[in-house]
């Protein structure tokens, strides 16, 4: 795949090699503990050849940020994770995904249950148009984690406890979960995902739509979150990725052309691209 | 490049070509407002027209004349066998009782052609009143009472004054004499002018005055029923089916088409083909509302289905993400949330689909409901007539008194249209959820 380069900027022969998309990702790619485990991973939406060959561990307890100019495959990436893309007619994903060490392309994977295990946050807040304690109880209903009332009841205050909402929230549980603001609709769903007690959970883009401070409780949350759950987030925040992550991944064009640890990548990225990104030359 | 100042206009030069423009445009933009007004005005005058024509006509037909007589009930000659079961009544000599008392009234008219013109004067349903009135009340054999009888329809129509009393006996078709006995009746304040009971809970009669819309408006139900229970439910998962599940493909687009395209087929299409097809091959009764109710379920589906989809494609698919992305499978996805949030939609498309087809009079006149069936149906294999079908069968009569009746019937007719699209407005206005 070519990409297009920008012509103003002045570059020596050997920079110029280096701008070329790599043949293979830079960086660590594997991790000791890995909890999601993907391998030579392709993705297409019809004839478009979304993700190219992506490999990439993800380990246990580690928050890792995937970064990259809109329209790099981020999205379709992490969407792959708990085969979201399923639900797109023309979507085709090839190549091997392994959570905790069972390929979830298998036929035989229930996806169903590979979602309660794999929860997801979405861009734009979207909490179910019911109560704030039926957008939380919803899930673990349905997976019949409850076996009482009561029961139902604890799972759906610790959730809103752990998602930082229940003191909010806790004397209007009865009223429409759309009727809060937006900060709180993204953590009501991020309650909502905690819930059914997920082991990954993949957020695309939870603050895009957010203001600074309900952004800082949306990460402050991601930090208290970290010790549980494995988490992927999608941002186009540096700083944010900077912030919340262990990890972070650049991808451009439908590769992923560079992971590591945060710190190095933001201080000592090894590609090129990744250094223009993150120094703000295109986005 | 150019050189900017020669070719751009100075900014007075341009507000003053501007300023031509704006006259012009104010002119178009008046003269589109004019067009806009006077059609609204047009359309709003037809329908002020429309509805002052049928009220002023169909607004008399509600009431109709009665007179009241003292009958009295003679256990004798009511209830020969004496068990007050309707086979006993039956027997009994109700023609009798009721002409008795009209006699009475009259002064006991002499001779036979007297006795025949005071007879016609009421009703001729009334010994049938009579009787179910001893029926249901039987306490009362053996006394006297004062009841309500139905006048003849030209009787009516002369109380109406739409006979005149100058015009001689032979162009008319009530006699002088029988005029008399209605001066009798009315010099003894017999005569009164009220809601017509008859219009509400009479069947199809060749008697004006004992016409009603009961067996019809029951028609009219169980042939919803029977519509709505095949249509709602296949029309929903059909456009179930195809929003949220079919693949986008070359197939499905041609079924799509063809829904589109079977929602303009004329109705009178789908008549032969409940003829051709459930009379003729499957050989099930003419005239029933069951088979009135598949014809009408057809004709409804594609409006239902159309209506459906769309309100199943406004739930945003946020939602239908929330709910997958929490591991709800595809059909509680559908169940719990996309459903819910589409059914004020699909509710409003399935009010005014079962609108069409109440209104509906082609296909049944194919099936065959357009027979004259004075009992009322008990179920869904009686043979029956709709609403629309017996306005039509009404339109048909000369009688005065079934012009007006007529009128009243379509006045009921449309009432239950308006009522049924209200609540197809009311539904998409307050059940709308907002997200
Ligand atoms: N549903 C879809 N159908 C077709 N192409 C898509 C679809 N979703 C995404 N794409 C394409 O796949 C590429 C990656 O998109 P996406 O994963 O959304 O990027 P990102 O999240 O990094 O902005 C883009 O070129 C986009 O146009
Ligand atoms: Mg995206």
């Amino acid at each position: 795949m070519e990409i297009v380069m920008s012509n103003s900027m002045v570059e020596t022969a050997s920079q110029i090699e280096r701008r070329v998309m790599p043949d293979k990702t830079l960086g660590q790619i594997v991790v000791d503990n890995p909890r999601v485990s993907a391998r030579n991973v392709d993705v297409f939406y019809g004839d478009k050849h979304a993700i190219d060959d992506i490999s990439l561990d993800i380990g246990a307890s580690q928050v890792i940020s995937f970064i990259g100019p809109s329209g790099c495959g981020k999205s379709t990436f992490l969407r792959c994770l708990n085969r979201m893309n399923d639900t797109i007619d023309k979507c085709r994903v090839e190549g091997e995904i392994n959570i905790d060490g069972r390929n979830i392309y298998d036929p035989l994977i229930d996806v169903v249950s590979l979602r309660a295990r794999v929860g997801m946050v979405f861009q734009k807040a979207n909490p179910f148009p019911k109560s704030i304690f039926d957008n939380i109880a919803y899930g673990p209903t349905i997976h019949g984690l409850a076996s009482s009332k009561v029961e139902l009841e604890q799972i759906v205050e610790t959730s809103l406890q752990r998602a930082g909402l229940w003191e909010e929230v806790k004397d209007r549980l009865d009223q429409p979960g759309t009727g809060l603001s937006g900060g709180q609709q993204q953590r009501l769903c991020i309650a909502r995902t905690i819930a059914v007690s997920p082991e990954v959970i993949l957020m695309d883009e939870p603050c895009s739509a957010l203001d600074p401070i309900a952004t800082a409780k949306v990460e402050e949350l991601i930090h208290e979150l970290r010790e549980q759950y494995t988490i992927v987030i999608v941002t186009h925040s540096m700083q944010q990725a900077a912030r919340v992550s262990d990890r972070t991944a650049y991808f451009h064009l439908g590769k992923l052309v560079e992971v590591g640890d945060t710190k190095q990548v933001f201080t000592n990225p090894k590609h090129e691209l990744t250094q223009d990104y993150i120094t703000g030359r295109f986005g | 490049m150019t050189d900017q100042s020669t070719k751009n206009l100075s900014p007075r030069q341009a507000s003053e070509r501007v300023a031509l423009t704006i006259k012009a445009r104010k002119r178009k933009e008046s003269q589109f407002l004019f067009i806009g007004q006077s059609a609204v005005a047009v359309a709003i005058g037809f329908l002020i027209l429309l509805f002052a024509g049928i009220l002023s006509k169909g607004i008399p037909g509600f009431f109709q004349h009665y007179v009241t007589l003292e009958v009295q009930l003679d256990a004798a000659k009511l209830d020969p066998t004496g068990q007050m079961t309707i086979e006993s009544l039956s027997q009994g000599d109700f023609d009798g009782a009721v002409r008795d008392s009209l006699y009475l009234a009259l002064g006991n008219p002499e001779g036979r052609k007297a006795k025949r013109d005071a007879r016609k004067l009421i009703s001729s349903g009334s010994s049938q009143r009579l009787m179910t009135y001893v029926l249901n009340h039987p306490q009362q054999m053996g006394s006297t009472v004062a009841m309500k009888f139905a006048v003849d329809d030209d009787v009516d129509s002369f109380l109406r004054g739409f006979i005149s009393r100058e015009t001689s006996e032979a162009d008319r078709r009530i006699s002088d004499l029988q005029i008399s006995y209605i001066d009798i009746l009315d010099a003894q304040n017999r005569l009164s002018y009220e809601i017509s009971d008859y219009l509400f809970f009479g069947s199809a009669s060749r008697d004006a005055e004992m016409a009603g819309i009961f067996g019809a408006l029951i028609g009219s139900l169980f042939t919803l029923l029977v519509c709505i229970i095949l249509a709602f439910p296949l029309g929903v998962g059909t456009a179930v089916y195809l929003e949220e599940m079919a693949p986008k493909n070359r197939l499905t687009e041609i079924i799509e088409i063809n829904i589109n395209n079977l929602a303009a087929v004329p109705s009178v299409v789908y008549g032969i083909m409940g003829l051709a097809i459930f009379i003729s091959v499957f050989g099930m009764p003419r005239s029933i509302p069951l088979v009135g109710g598949i014809v009408l379920a057809l004709m409804t589906l594609p409006t239902i289905i159309i209506s459906s989809r769309a309100a199943i494609r406004a739930v945003p698919p946020s939602i239908r993400d929330a709910a997958l992305g929490i591991g709800a499978s595809k059909i509680q996805t559908i169940v719990h949330h996309v459903l819910p949030l589409a059914m004020p939609g699909i509710l409003t498309g399935t009010i005014i689909g079962m609108a069409q087809a109440l209104g509906e009079t082609a296909p049944l006149l194919m099936i065959g409901m357009v027979a004259f069936i004075v009992d009322v149906p008990t179920g869904v294999t009686d043979p029956g007539t709709v609403l629309p079908v017996q306005i039509f069968m009404w339109a048909d009569f000369a009688e005065r008194m079934f012009v007006q009746k007529t009128s009243a019937a379509i006045i009921i007719l449309l009432a239950f249209l308006v009522s049924m699209n209200g609540a197809a407005i009311f539904l998409r206005k307050k059940l709308e959820r907002r997200w």
